[in-house]
């Protein structure tokens, strides 16, 4: 599909201007249904480098190379995979590293698979305790600033941030194809 | 169960190789190269070599240091980058191997000094030392060069092939003798050494 005609994941438009804008370079992601537009987009613009992972902590280091080196990186990822990059996050934070991830919320609103609403619910509070600043986006609407602000504070402030895209914003997984 | 009985697999060759001396040739006359190099020896051994502004040395992060190798060769195009980490830290990282594979940075070698076993935790038995070819499982992941470096005379044409900005991905086991080798210890902030890093490249802190 032509991803000027798409409709749906309106919030991928919006965090693909907001990258581009805070001139993130390398975007690294753990393929998923929510961020597939973002992907898609990201992988058909110039000047961007796309990075597939076979896990998400590869993308907390991938980002750490990228700004010793002098360019800006961001991760992709579901809330299941913020379990899996908890060790690396100790690169971002001993080396007070900027990090900017962008998280599709899983195991919340609506959702019919037990086994993820474990790490779902745990995907704030563990960031949290690895010293990254969540900002949870419930409203569309919202998205804009908060990721223009989390640009800032991540590559101009030099935190650590995750922004985490709620379950009830992304719209609950439908398991059968309509 | 002794070493060499703990599986089916053939147990290895002991490696032969000084680590010291391996990786000062290794990183002797290196130009412009960039070097991350995993926790704790090849650390030290990165360390011992000469400290140099455009060395990250990792002390934790343990499985990360080939993609933050990877990270850094994307940024620096330009520049040779050599990551220099042991079996055990890159066995934590195997999926790494073949993400850096498909990424194919042409400027990237990941070396790493192979001795079969753990040494920081007490000289446990690796993966590597029960007989598992970490040059095999890269070449099976793609990468086209793949080196075996096991004699002295060995390290010349790795030590060529480390300091060249194509030809990689490359990836190169260094098989390096188990003894203890005494501790050479560089500073362990980060942060400091991330903008003294930044500044070799004449970035600022941030």
């Amino acid at each position: 599909m032509d991803t000027a005609e798409r409709t749906d994941s309106p919030w991928a438009p919006i965090i693909h201007a907001a990258l581009l804008a805070a001139d993130v370079r390398h975007v690294t992601y753990v393929p998923d249904a929510g961020h597939a537009r973002l992907i898609e987009m990201l992988r058909d613009t110039p000047d961007v480098v796309t990075t597939v992972l076979t896990t998400e902590e590869e993308g907390v280091a991938i980002a750490a190379g990228a700004w010793a080196g002098g360019q800006r990186a961001a991760l992709l990822m579901q809330s299941s995979g913020v379990g899996n990059c908890i060790n690396m996050l100790s690169l971002i934070a001993a080396c007070r590293m900027p990090f900017l991830a962008v998280v599709t919320m899983r195991g919340e609103f609506s959702e019919f698979n037990p086994w993820q609403v474990p790490m779902g619910s745990a995907t704030e509070p563990s960031l949290n305790l690895m010293g990254v600043r969540t900002i949870r986006i419930d409203r569309l609407e919202d998205l804009a600033a908060q990721m223009a602000s989390a640009t800032t504070m991540a590559f101009s402030g030099d935190q650590a941030i995750a922004i985490l895209l709620s379950q009830q914003l992304l719209g609950a997984k439908k398991w059968v194809k309509e | 169960m002794g070493e060499g009985m703990s599986g089916a697999l053939p147990a290895p060759a002991p490696g032969k190789l000084d680590r010291r001396e391996a990786v000062a040739a290794l990183l002797e006359n290196r130009g412009r190269m960039l070097v991350v190099s995993g926790l704790g020896s090849p650390t030290y051994d990165t360390f011992a070599a000469g400290d140099h502004d455009g060395n990250f040395y990792l002390w934790g992060a343990m499985g990360g240091a080939a993609l933050m190798g990877l990270g850094l060769a994307l940024a620096q195009p330009d520049r040779p980058v050599t990551v220099i980490t042991g079996d055990g830290e890159q066995l934590m990282g195997l999926g790494g191997l073949a993400t850096i594979a498909v990424s194919a940075p042409k400027n990237l070698s990941i070396v790493v000094l192979d001795n079969g076993h753990y040494g920081e935790t007490g000289g446990q038995l690796s993966h590597s030392g029960a007989g598992i070819d970490l040059g095999r499982v890269a070449a099976a992941t793609g990468f086209t060069a793949v080196m075996d470096v096991v004699e002295e005379s060995d390290l010349a044409a790795a030590r060529e092939a480390i300091g060249t900005v194509g030809g990689g991905p490359r990836f190169i086991t260094v098989r390096i003798a188990h003894v203890e080798t005494p501790r050479a210890l560089p500073a362990r902030d980060g942060s400091w050494i991330k903008s003294r890093f930044r500044g070799h490249l004449g970035l600022g802190p941030n």
